[in-house]
């Protein structure tokens, strides 16, 4: 009888202890479906696109052949585009940071404020782009351009910076802030001296994830209106134009333009296989450049944790 | 060397009371100035929110001076750019319904799993190794996702369901389902870890295994967080564009069949968006009115999500 017992009861452990394994099982398989997404997605890009991942490809407009079509205008756009919404959003979102953390009173106008930063955070993005072509496009004037592009993309990550910024403000002890008030600082020297510097590789952090957020946004850079075929650059400044005139130290951001995801979407929209490649080709640069920015942030994030000794 | 020698000017006296009043109230001033500039900074977000609902509600509203909101609601048609116009929205709420629908089939189980694995299985060092490669998962811009759906989940969902055309649905769906796992699991894995380590192993004291403890007790109790992780899947997939423009194959279609090709609110947007319309024309008008359906449907839920958090939160 006790035997008996013993061995039911081992056989019941046996059975739980299967099916903890099975399920671990199951938990390491899910992950691996998502492990192997991402390589699979690289992987496929680099070798339909090997072929033309050379020079001429990022130096080369974009082309009704396939085989000499590039990304020129689509990375320069880009990077303009990125470089005006950097501008744009990190100064704010630095700036609503700091006033939330530090000097906002508790009261009803800070809690609209919070609960509209976490309703944004959850807007579809294809709604900042009809955000962007009712107010920049046409309200403001600021036509199709990089500069509207870029304002939409910074109200877009703007969240993004804010609570990145509000932690790493967080993760400050009071004793700075009390140091620095106890010898004479103001408020805003305090924050100026101290607490942003100190915050700085927090903020960064949140900086990089929400630029490679945006770099690899489409729909509201299409909403805007886009070119999905472009084949000049923004004037340089300084240089001449066609007309005869100088381009302005500002001329570049009111000028048309396109970016690396609308120019995949292009390649990837057109019947002809030919385009696929390039397609591939323009992903695994604009994969290589995300997921890089990407690594960067969770790499600063971990040294952070690891260093910090306050 | 001597600083004295080198200055040609005496030391200072020390500032009359009034002069450091009066320094005192410019610091105080620029203080305020800083003050004012940082709240303003803040309160762009304020402005952002009420530009897209004043953006979206104005040119809406002269769509439904030209189409009736019961024609918009109940009309099986959206043709809104050919001579005989309809403007159902059902025919793009449709293919938004159908496509989170397979998105989520995907994204809510195996998120929770991971979720579940991560935080009661798995050991620091995979968690700590897991965790980073499901943000850059969740990191690959849209664009890329729906070349893959086009290009390689379609051919070989193909070789499965033979009749499946070259745009659906279903190879969209799928897609966006494992772009969302990231943000399920990750959620659900926080809420998951903040449930007390006593009911684990109160669990455990009483002969539960791992899995039992898991689902019979870490799941109910972190429940309104798992509610609130699904929630925010439901609002990324109604709201996912990219994937669906590329490969689900920007037809307007009333179907509930995940094996055909349909457009979805988002996709019909970037579609007429491409076309260049006239800013004021009646095809302009539609994508905003579009567009407000969308933030309509989002805001439900989003409202739906907070209610979850806040009924089932537990008290430990």
């Amino acid at each position: 009888m006790q035997a008996q017992n013993t061995q039911r009861i081992r056989a019941l452990i046996a059975r739980g202890k299967l099916k903890d394994t099975l399920f671990a099982a199951l938990g390491v398989i899910c992950l691996g479906i998502g492990l192997l997404v991402i390589f699979a997605l690289v992987a496929d890009m680099a070798m339909k696109g090997f072929e033309r991942l050379n020079l001429d490809f990022f130096t080369n407009f974009a082309s009704r052949r396939a085989t000499q079509a590039g990304i020129l205008s689509a990375w320069v756009g880009s990077l303009l585009v990125m470089l005006v919404t950097a501008l744009t959003a990190v100064p704010l979102g630095v700036a609503a940071g700091l006033y939330l953390e530090e000097y906002a009173k508790r009261n009803w106008i800070t809690e609209i404020i919070e609960i509209n930063i976490t309703n944004l955070a959850a807007v579809p993005s294809i709604v900042y782009g009809l955000l962007a072509l009712g107010i920049f496009v046409y309200t403001f004037g600021f036509g199709q351009s990089i500069l509207s592009a870029g304002l939409t993309l910074a109200l877009l990550i703007l969240p993004i910076v804010i609570v990145a910024t509000r932690e790493a403000i967080r993760a400050i002890p009071a004793m700075i802030r009390e140091g620095s008030m106890a010898v004479g600082a103001t408020r805003w020297q305090t924050c100026r001296y101290h607490i942003v510097p100190y915050a700085m590789p927090g903020i960064l952090t949140g900086v990089i994830i929400g630029l490679a957020r945006a770099i690899g946004e489409t729909a509201p850079i299409i909403t805007i209106g886009a070119l999905t075929f472009i084949a000049f650059l923004p004037p340089v400044p300084f240089s001449a134009l066609p007309d005869g005139g100088t381009a302005g130290l500002f001329d570049w951001v009111m000028s048309p333009f396109t970016v690396m995801p609308i120019q995949i979407f292009n390649w990837t929209s057109r019947p002809d296989p030919a385009f696929e490649v390039n397609a591939a080709a323009a992903g695994f640069v604009l994969m290589a450049m995300v997921l890089t920015m990407n690594a960067v942030a969770i790499w600063l994030r971990y040294k952070l944790r690891k260093n910090i000794k306050w | 060397m001597n600083s004295y020698a080198m200055s040609a000017t005496p030391v200072p006296d020390t500032p009359t009371v009034s002069a450091r009043l009066a320094r005192n109230a410019m610091r105080h001033a620029s203080e305020r100035v800083i003050e004012a500039l940082l709240f303003a900074a803040a309160a762009v977000s304020v402005l952002t929110t009420l530009g897209i609902v004043y953006v979206l509600v104005s040119e809406s509203v002269l769509f439904f001076q030209k189409v009736g909101i019961v024609d918009f609601l109940t009309d099986t048609q959206w043709t809104p750019l050919f001579d005989d116009a309809h403007f159902g929205i059902m025919v793009l709420v449709s293919g938004t319904v159908v496509s989170s629908a397979v998105a989520l089939a995907v994204a809510i189980p195996m998120g929770t799993v991971i979720a579940i694995y991560l935080s009661e299985f798995a050991g620091p060092r995979v968690r700590e190794l897991a965790k980073p490669i499901l943000e850059l998962l969740g990191g690959i811009p849209t664009i890329v996702f729906g070349y893959f759906a086009l290009l390689i989940v379609t051919p070989l969902l193909q070789k499965i369901f033979p009749e499946l055309p070259g745009f659906s649905l279903l190879s969209a769906g799928l897609v966006m389902g494992v772009m969302i796992v990231p943000y399920v699991a990750s959620l659900s894995e926080d809420a998951m870890r903040a449930v007390p380590m006593s009911l684990r192993e109160g669990s455990y004291a009483m002969g539960a295994t791992r899995l039992h403890t898991a689902l019979h007790v870490v799941v109910p109790a972190a429940f309104s967080g798992l509610a609130a992780s699904y929630i925010l899947g439901v609002s990324r997939a109604v709201g996912e564009t990219m994937i669906l423009a590329v490969a689900a194959g920007m037809q307007p279609n009333l179907t509930w069949n995940p094996m055909e090709p349909a457009a979805t609110i988002t996709s019909y947007i970037v579609q007429v968006a491409l076309g260049d319309l006239p800013h004021g024309s009646i095809g302009y008008q539609t994508i905003f009115a579009a567009g407000l359906t969308l933030l309509l449907i989002t805001l439900l839920f989003n409202i739906l999500g907070q209610w979850l958090r806040r009924k089932f939160r537990e008290n430990y």
